[in-house]
């Protein structure tokens, strides 16, 4: 049983969250106790993906994740996916195609564009835009998005 | 407040034991937006059951035609084709559920304790006449969905109790899941019908979501429809399609709110039994 204090375990390192509600989401405890502030809160209903980290190489929305809940499990936040100055291809390619405008979204695309890759490796464009149906997207009306994944697609030899 | 983690079955209905009034947390795609939005607030235990191992499997038995889910298993889950293969309207449903993200976290026991009229799994367990398994600590009981969905968002659950699985009968037909709402994906039904055809028993079961304070079962038209079809060739008349349609739509009872109009519910629901009606036999005339 959890009680004030609780450990997560975020990209790899063990951080102690003290003095949280254990009512607080996942998004709340990794932006505003870890300090992670890569995933986004904007509509804390699910429906925008812009909080989109994976528990347990699953991804899910973390606003709608208890953060008390995900104790002894692997979360990887979107800080996890590449260092600073070496983006990984996904976010290499959403620079490439243009794919970025305010950026607000981004790191929850980038998070469920990494998840789509793994599960499909060619996916076609129906397919990116079901799979990526959980992801908001205000300003780009999502073609450069759908192109910075056919890059990287064929980048990485999935597709000719 | 506090916060248990229990990986075990027993481990979950004791600590419910000890704390009847207990809040359980399934996937928490229904509760953590509540919790979010500030119109919930726990503060005694809370009890997460997404590391609990023994809901998290399912199983076929041949022997007596039965699938078993349990509580949760995610609707991502439900999608693979081990399980679209014996039951193809449940793995639909899955599929119009939310995003892969929400997918991944909701789960079919979350979706019968939340028991909300636009549930998508639920007009299908209503079709397949589904029963659902609940334990607590003084044992278990099997209760027919019909009679654990009560009311709008009220279930027959007993302080003490949780959902452990739900038990399905495999049958040989043509079945399937068809929801209209306001975008493609990511959406909440405005109207939803599940159809499935017991060929064996020349029965049709149709079970409509959203029209409703639970989910509707449309016994007339079920009739109407298994007592046109040829049986033989599985073949269906347009006027018995219309006639359908008719009934689903009487059948239904939708209120306006702030998804749609009562008008266009009993409207659309119609038009998706019959367009069910229509995947499931064969339209008379038609060549195939």
């Amino acid at each position: 049983m959890s009680n004030e204090f609780f450990t997560l375990r975020v990209n790899g390192v063990d951080h102690e969250v003290a003095d949280s509600w254990l009512g607080e989401s996942l998004l709340d405890v990794l932006r505003d106790r870890v300090g992670l502030m890569g995933s986004k809160g904007a509509c804390t209903q699910g429906e925008c993906g812009s909080c989109s980290v994976l528990v347990d190489e699953s991804l899910v929305c973390s606003c709608l994740v208890m953060g008390a809940t995900a104790v002894d499990q692997e979360i990887v936040t979107i800080e996890g996916v590449a260092p600073i100055g070496a983006p990984s291809d996904v976010q290499q390619a959403f620079v490439d195609a243009g794919a970025v405008q305010c950026g607000f979204c981004t790191p929850g695309l980038v998070m469920a564009v990494h998840d789509l890759l793994e599960r499909t490796q060619a996916p076609t464009d129906t397919e990116i835009r079901e799979e990526l149906a959980g992801n908001v997207c205000r300003c780009t009306g999502y073609g450069r998005i759908i192109d910075a994944v056919q890059q990287v697609a064929v980048l990485r030899g999935s597709r000719p | 407040m506090t916060v248990a983690v229990p990986t075990s079955l027993d481990a979950a209905v004791q600590l419910l034991a000890d704390q009847p009034d207990a809040m359980l947390l399934a996937g928490g795609t229904d509760a953590m937006v509540e919790i979010n939005d500030g119109h919930r607030r726990p503060d005694g235990l809370v009890i997460a059951l997404n590391r609990v191992a023994d809901l998290r499997s399912w199983r076929h038995d041949p022997s007596t035609g039965t699938v078993t889910i349990g509580a949760g298993v995610t609707y991502t889950e439900m999608m693979d084709s081990s399980i679209a293969s014996l039951l193809p309207a449940l793995a639909e449903a899955a599929r119009t559920v939310g995003s892969p993200q929400i997918r991944n976290a909701g789960t079919l026991g979350g979706n019968l304790g939340t028991c909300s009229p636009a549930g998508d799994g639920l007009p299908v367990l209503s079709a397949l006449d589904a029963h659902v398994r609940l334990v607590s600590a003084s044992g278990e009981r099997v209760l027919s969905v019909h009679d654990f969905m009560v009311g709008v968002k009220r279930t027959a659950i007993e302080p003490g109790e949780m959902i452990a699985d739900v038990i399905l009968r495999t049958r040989l037909g043509w079945q399937g899941y068809a929801k209209v709402g306001v975008r493609n994906a990511m959406v909440i039904a405005v109207a939803s019908a599940c159809l499935a055809v017991d060929t064996d028993a020349q029965a049709v079961a149709i079970a409509l979501g959203s029209v409703g304070p639970t989910i509707v079962r449309c016994t007339e038209a079920e009739q109407q429809l298994a007592g046109s079809v040829d049986w033989r060739s599985l073949t269906v008349s347009a006027d018995a399609l219309q006639t359908c349609a008719e009934l689903v739509s009487a059948a239904s009872r939708p209120i306006t709110d702030h998804r749609s109009t009562a008008a266009y519910r009993r409207h659309a629901v119609g038009v998706l039994g019959a367009r069910l009606a229509r995947r499931a036999f064969t339209l008379e005339g038609d060549a195939s």
